[in-house]
């Protein structure tokens, strides 16, 4: 689907936006040197628009996160100019108010990234006014490195668009996915090797960070890793401990926020599966508070912001995987 | 049994480290009160006083594992009785998740605990330490959540 045709199609929309002056700024994908080397970016003229806007199989980008600092800059212009207003008033009563400037993003969302949004809608990190959503369909995107269709996408979760001001193509349905698979295969391993396929994958960090910063649900202002007293801020992991440390936190803070886009696993240059972190929250949230899906809509309360008196207490943990347990027993005693 | 032979064998016994994390309106109080009726509990248990058990950071578990905790306890008020309405039930939430995923990356799930004790419960506060103490004695020396630089040399 992701074919020359809704290319020009999405060309031409922006476009007719931009020049309309109903946005200002549109965010999408740049044509790079080679084909499968598409970049997120910024355009503000048409005339770039048409010579480097493109989309095709290779763009992968989720691009709601950069909303929500192009949206921050608008409302802090139009704070400004309150203020100044304000401010004018008490020197003189009469004073005119200056208009406040208006402004409108125009970002283009596959399936999968009005997920993103509609979280960062619901914790109010985007004012949805600054913001003119553009849904756009998706057959699924191509691993750069492999050339061919990439882990998330075979696995696809929806192909539902759940925010959007215009539809561009058509909408598809909530999918049947079995992304959970691989996450039940680790749970049947026994402790040992669960410890030690872990150990294998997360030893091959190099603490980039690049994860967490492309991660739609890390928004954190300050980041607890960017704190110098954490001990962990901002460096190679030293020994086994820190990798460990570094990626339970990191899944843990978006545990029930985590859309399960897929983005950490993707830009991750060691190709670490970090998604299975987060898609075991997701699974242990679906089996022990009942089904959820973070950015599915604006009102379920998420799971981590609410309880119920018959909670299963963290004991569940030892008691409810019976069948892994007696796998642990005979390998604990050889 | 020859005196020698019996010193390096308490010397080869292993004491587990452990760092229990006490609500100050409950389990604090029922640590207290185990202490007050003077029942036993073992001495490797350092308790740790937290305003509420939601105060506890995720961190502070994996920090307890890298200064060389063996093995780490939540005590909170029971659930329905927290002095703060409902600091325990995000409490239990929280922690469920938080211990999945240790038993999901292979580290055993006996080192982590979470148990409702109440002001009223010294003997279960001291019943619980020794029943803790034990499986972590069992498990052994911390070696997967460990940092060798916070180990000191004995």
């Amino acid at each position: 689907m992701q074919d020359d045709k809704i290319s020009s199609l999405l060309v031409s929309r922006a476009k007719e936006l931009l020049s309309g002056g109903k946005v200002q700024l549109v965010i999408g994908w740049r044509k790079g040197l080679f084909d499968y080397d598409v970049t997120p970016s910024l355009f503000t003229t048409a005339e770039d628009i048409e010579h480097n806007f493109v989309y095709n199989e290779w763009c992968s980008a989720n691009l709601s996160k950069y909303l929500v600092k192009e949206t921050r800059k608008i409302e802090t212009a139009k704070d400004t100019v309150r203020m100044n207003n304000k401010m004018a008033k008490m020197k003189d009563p009469d004073a005119k108010d200056a208009p406040e400037p208006q402004a409108k993003i125009l970002v283009f969302l596959k399936p999968c990234d009005t997920y993103s949004f509609t979280e960062l809608l619901k914790e109010h990190r985007i004012n949805r006014d600054d913001v003119y959503a553009a849904g756009i369909p998706c057959d699924g995107m191509k691993d750069p490195e492999k050339k061919e269709l990439s882990e998330r996408c075979t696995v696809c979760k929806s192909k539902k668009h759940i925010t959007y001001d215009e539809l561009i193509g058509e909408d598809g349905d909530v999918q049947d996915s079995n992304r959970f698979d691989m996450v039940e295969k680790i749970e049947a391993m026994s402790p040992d090797e669960r410890f030690a396929f872990w150990q294998g994958e997360l030893s091959r960090c190099i603490r980039c960070n690049a994860c967490r910063n492309v991660c739609p649900a890390c928004t954190c202002e300050h980041c607890i890793f960017d704190n110098p007293d954490s001990g962990a801020a901002q460096k190679v992991a030293a020994d086994s401990f820190e990798e460990n440390m570094f990626h339970i936190i990191r899944a843990w803070h978006v545990a029930g926020r985590c859309t399960d886009c897929g983005e950490c696993s993707r830009v991750c240059p060691q190709n670490i599966p970090l998604h299975l972190l987060n898609r075991k929250f997701i699974k242990d949230i679906n089996e022990l508070y009942g089904p959820y899906m973070a950015g599915s809509d604006m009102e379920t309360k998420p799971p981590m912001l609410t309880w119920t008196k018959d909670d299963a207490n963290p004991g569940v943990v030892s008691t409810r995987e019976t069948a892994s347990a007696s796998q642990c027993n005979c390998n604990g005693g050889k | 049994m020859p005196v020698t032979e019996n010193s390096s064998e308490v010397n080869n016994t292993f004491k587990p480290k452990i760092v229990a994390f006490c609500c100050n309106w409950c389990s604090y109080a029922g640590a207290d009160l185990a202490g007050n009726n003077r029942l036993e509990y073992p001495a490797d248990v350092k308790i740790i006083r937290i305003p509420c058990s939601c105060r506890l950071n995720p961190l502070f578990i994996l920090r307890a594992f890298q200064r060389g905790a063996d093995g780490v306890i939540l005590c909170g008020c029971h659930p329905g009785d927290c002095h703060y309405t409902s600091g325990n039930y995000f409490a239990r939430r929280r922690m469920t998740l938080l211990f999945s995923m240790l038993n999901f990356m292979g580290i055993e799930k006996g080192r982590t605990r979470v148990e409702w004790v109440s002001a009223a419960e010294g003997a279960k506060f001291a019943k619980t330490m020794h029943d803790f103490v034990g499986t972590v004695t069992k498990l052994g020396e911390n070696k997967r959540l460990e940092d060798l630089r916070c180990k000191t040399t004995k």
